[in-house]
C-alpha cells in the first residue's frame, strides 16, 4: 500500500489561495469530464433556442414585424443568445442539486478542500459551457441569415454583456439550488425560467404587447441585456421611448450588477446555513 | 479511560434546530480500534451526532474530540483525520470509478500522482478494477457503496463513520459492505456506524450506545447490553395452538414469572435465572402435563428485546416501527 502522507495545512494567506486556486482546478477538470462523458449534454442545452430560431425564424418569421422595421431572424437572435443565457439558471440549479441530493456535496464539506472552490469551480464550468453555447448558438444564427453589422469589437462587447448577465444568473442559480435541493424540484423550478424568458423583448417588441404587460417585459433584465445587445451588433427593432428602453445600454450593466448585489451575500449565507 | 486513549470523546452534546432538541446532551467515549454501533430508531439523534463529528454541522454546546482534534476550533485537522460514509453513495455518477477516486485524492491534497496510484490500489482492494472505467451510475449498489467506502479511505482515515451504510441496500448489496466493514476492522481503524437494524449493530460492532431522543440511554458490548435484561430465556414452541393457555400457566407457575406469548407462532417465552435447571424442569413440566412441544430452546436475549426494554415506551413505539421497517425491507 502508497504510503499517504496527509500534507501540511496551509499556514499563510498565499499557501490557502494555494490551495483555492488547486481545488478549484480540480473541480473544472471535473466539469470537463462531464462534458467529455455526456457530450449530448451540450446538444440537450442548445435544443431549445435551436427550435425556437427554426420555429420563430422559419415558420412564423414571415408574419412577424420588427418594430421600426428590418429583418426578424436579425431581431431574433440576440433575443435567443439573452434566453439561452436565463436558461443557464437551470444548468446551475441541477449542478448544486445534484451534488447536494447525493451527499457529493457533504463529501467535499468533510474534507480538508477550500470550501469557497466548490463554487469557483462550478462557476467556471458554468461560464465556460455558456461561453461555448453562445459561440455555437452565434453559428447557427450565421447559417440562418443573422449577422452582425457594427464591426467585431462591438460585437465582443455584446458577447461580454451576455456573459455578465450570466454571471450574474449564476448566483441566482446557486442560491434556488441551495433552497430546493432536489434535482426534481429543479426541473420544476425550471418550467418557471419559460415566463421569465419569454415576457421580454426576447421574441417581439413590447411596443407591440398591451399596455401592462409591456411594462413587465420592458423591465424584465434580460431586455436590457437584449436591447443593448441588438445595439452593438447593429441588429434592429431597438426602438422604444420609455426610460428603461432608452437606457437599456445602462441598463445592461445595472441589472446584473443588482442582481449579484442580492444573490451573492444570499448564496453565500445559504452554504455557511449548511452547517447550522 | 484518559482522553488520549479515545479516538472519539463528546461531553454533554447539544444541539436543536429550532425548537426541536435532536442532542440533549450526548455522552460518548469511543476507544481507538473499535466498531462502536450508535443504533436508535428514525430521529433519535444519531446522524445528527456524526455529522457534527464530521464538522458538517456545528454544535450547540457541550465539547466534541475526533483523533484528539477540537471538532469546533480544529475542523481542518479533524477533516484529515476521518472519512464519512453518509447515507447515500456521496460519489459523481458521471465520472468513472477511477476519475471518482482520482478527483478526491486530488482534493486531499496528495498530488496527481499519489491521487492515481491510490485510486489503482483502492480499485483493486474493493474489487472494482474491471469496472474503473465505467460511469459509477452503471454500477450496482453495492459496487457504488464500496466505491464511496474507498473514496472515503484515500486518506486511510484513522477514524471513520459511517452512517446507516446498508439502508436501501438489497441483501446482497447489505452482506458486500458487511465484509467491507470487518476488512476494516482487521486493520485496526475506529469505526462509528450508526444503525437502525439491530442485526447490524450485533454483527459488526464491539460495543453499542442506544440512543433515544438526543442521549445514550445505555451502553457496553452486546453481551453486556444483553445481561441487563435478565440474561436468559426459554422459548418453547408448541405442537397445538389451543395448548397455549395452559402452557403458559403451567410455566409461569413454574418459575414463578410471567411469561409473553406469540400465539401467531405458538411460542411461549420466559426469562429465567438458573439456565439448565430451568429447562430441565420446564421440559418434565410439560411432559407432564401433556402438552407437546416442537421446541425448547436456550438462548439470550435479542437487542431487540433489550432496546425495547430500556428504552421506555414512547421509544419503543419509534423502535418497534423501525423494527417494521427492517422487516418490510
Amino acid at each position: 500500500m502508497t504510503a499517504i502522507i496527509a500534507p501540511e495545512l496551509p499556514r499563510n494567506p498565499l499557501a490557502k489561495l494555494g490551495w483555492v486556486l488547486a481545488d478549484s482546478w480540480t473541480l473544472t477538470l471535473r466539469g470537463l469530464s462531464h462534458w467529455a462523458r455526456n457530450p449530448t449534454q451540450i446538444l440537450a442545452g442548445l435544443a431549445f433556442p435551436i427550435l425556437m430560431v427554426l420555429l420563430f425564424g422559419g415558420i412564423f418569421g414571415s408574419g412577424m414585424q420588427v418594430e421600426g422595421g428590418g429583418d426578424y431572424m436579425d431581431f431574433l437572435m440576440p433575443g435567443m443568445f439573452v434566453m439561452s443565457m436565463a436558461f443557464g439558471i437551470g444548468e446551475t440549479m441541477a449542478g448544486v442539486t445534484a451534488d447536494a441530493s447525493k451527499g457529493v456535496t457533504d463529501r467535499f464539506r468533510s474534507m480538508p478542500m477550500s470550501a469557497a472552490s466548490v463554487v469557483i469551480g462550478q462557476s467556471i464550468v458554468n461560464m465556460l459551457y455558456s461561453t461555448v453555447v453562445l459561440m455555437i448558438l452565434m453559428g447557427c444564427g450565421v447559417i440562418a441569415g443573422w449577422s452582425w453589422n457594427d464591426g467585431f469589437m462591438q460585437a465582443l462587447g455584446a458577447f461580454a454583456l451576455l456573459l455578465l448577465l450570466r454571471f450574474a444568473l449564476l448566483w441566482v442559480g446557486i442560491y434556488l439550488g441551495l433552497i430546493i435541493k432536489t434535482p426534481e424540484a429543479a426541473s420544476a423550478v425550471y418550467t418557471l425560467l419559460f415566463p421569465l424568458g419569454i415576457v421580454a423583448n426576447t421574441f417581439a417588441s413590447p411596443e407591440m404587447m398591451p399596455g401592462w404587460l409591456a411594462a413587465i417585459a420592458e423591465w424584465n433584465p434580460l431586455s436590457s441585456t437584449a436591447h443593448a445587445t441588438r445595439e452593438l451588433f447593429g441588429n434592429p427593432g431597438v426602438g422604444g421611448t420609455s426610460w428603461i428602453a432608452e437606457h437599456a445600454m445602462l441598463m445592461s450593466f445595472v441589472w446584473p450588477l443588482a442582481i449579484f448585489a442580492v444573490f451573492f451575500p444570499l448564496a453565500v449565507r445559504k452554504y455557511r446555513a449548511l452547517s447550522r | 479511560m484518559g482522553g488520549a486513549d479515545l479516538a472519539i470523546q463528546t461531553e454533554a452534546l447539544k444541539k436543536k434546530y429550532g425548537d426541536k432538541e435532536a442532542l440533549a446532551g450526548l455522552d460518548l467515549e469511543v476507544p481507538r480500534g473499535v466498531v462502536y454501533g450508535l443504533l436508535g430508531p428514525n430521529g433519535a439523534g444519531k446522524t445528527t451526532a456524526v455529522r457534527i463529528l464530521s464538522t458538517l454541522l456545528k454544535y450547540d454546546e457541550g465539547t466534541a474530540r475526533v483523533a484528539g482534534y477540537d471538532v469546533a476550533t480544529q475542523s481542518a485537522q479533524v477533516r484529515y483525520s476521518i472519512g464519512l460514509l453518509g447515507q447515500h453513495a456521496a460519489v459523481d455518477e458521471d465520472l468513472s470509478g477511477r476519475q471518482n477516486l482520482v478527483m478526491f485524492g486530488r482534493l486531499y491534497h496528495i498530488g496527481k500522482r499519489n491521487a492515481q496510484a491510490r485510486a489503482d490500489e483502492l480499485l483493486e482492494r474493493f474489487g472494482l478494477t474491471e469496472a474503473a472505467g465505467k460511469p459509477a451510475k452503471q454500477y450496482s449498489g453495492g459496487m457504488r457503496r464500496r466505491l464511496d467506502l474507498a473514496a472515503s479511505l484515500i486518506l486511510a482515515p484513522s477514524v471513520l463513520f459511517l452512517d446507516e451504510p446498508t439502508t436501501g441496500l438489497d441483501p446482497r448489496g447489505r452482506n458486500d459492505v458487511w465484509e467491507s466493514v470487518r476488512g476494516l476492522i482487521a486493520e485496526g481503524r475506529t469505526v462509528l456506524l450508526t444503525t437502525q437494524y439491530l442485526e447490524e449493530a450485533d454483527q459488526l460492532a464491539d460495543r453499542i450506545a442506544l440512543i433515544d431522543n438526543g442521549r445514550v440511554v445505555e451502553s457496553g458490548t452486546p453481551d453486556q447490553l444483553k445481561n441487563k435484561i435478565g440474561g436468559d430465556r426459554i422459548d418453547v414452541v408448541l405442537r397445538r395452538a389451543h395448548d397455549l393457555e395452559r402452557a403458559t400457566h403451567t410455566i409461569g407457575t413454574l418459575l414463578r414469572s410471567e411469561p409473553e406469548t406469540d400465539a401467531d407462532n405458538r411460542r411461549i417465552s420466559v426469562v429465567v435465572d438458573n439456565r439448565v435447571a430451568a429447562l430441565t424442569a420446564v421440559a418434565r413440566e410439560l411432559d407432564d402435563a401433556g402438552i407437546e412441544a416442537e421446541d425448547i430452546a436456550l438462548r439470550r436475549p435479542t437487542l431487540d428485546e433489550v432496546f425495547l426494554n430500556l428504552t421506555g415506551n414512547g421509544a419503543a413505539t419509534s423502535a418497534e416501527q423501525s423494527l417494521k421497517e427492517v422487516a418490510q425491507s
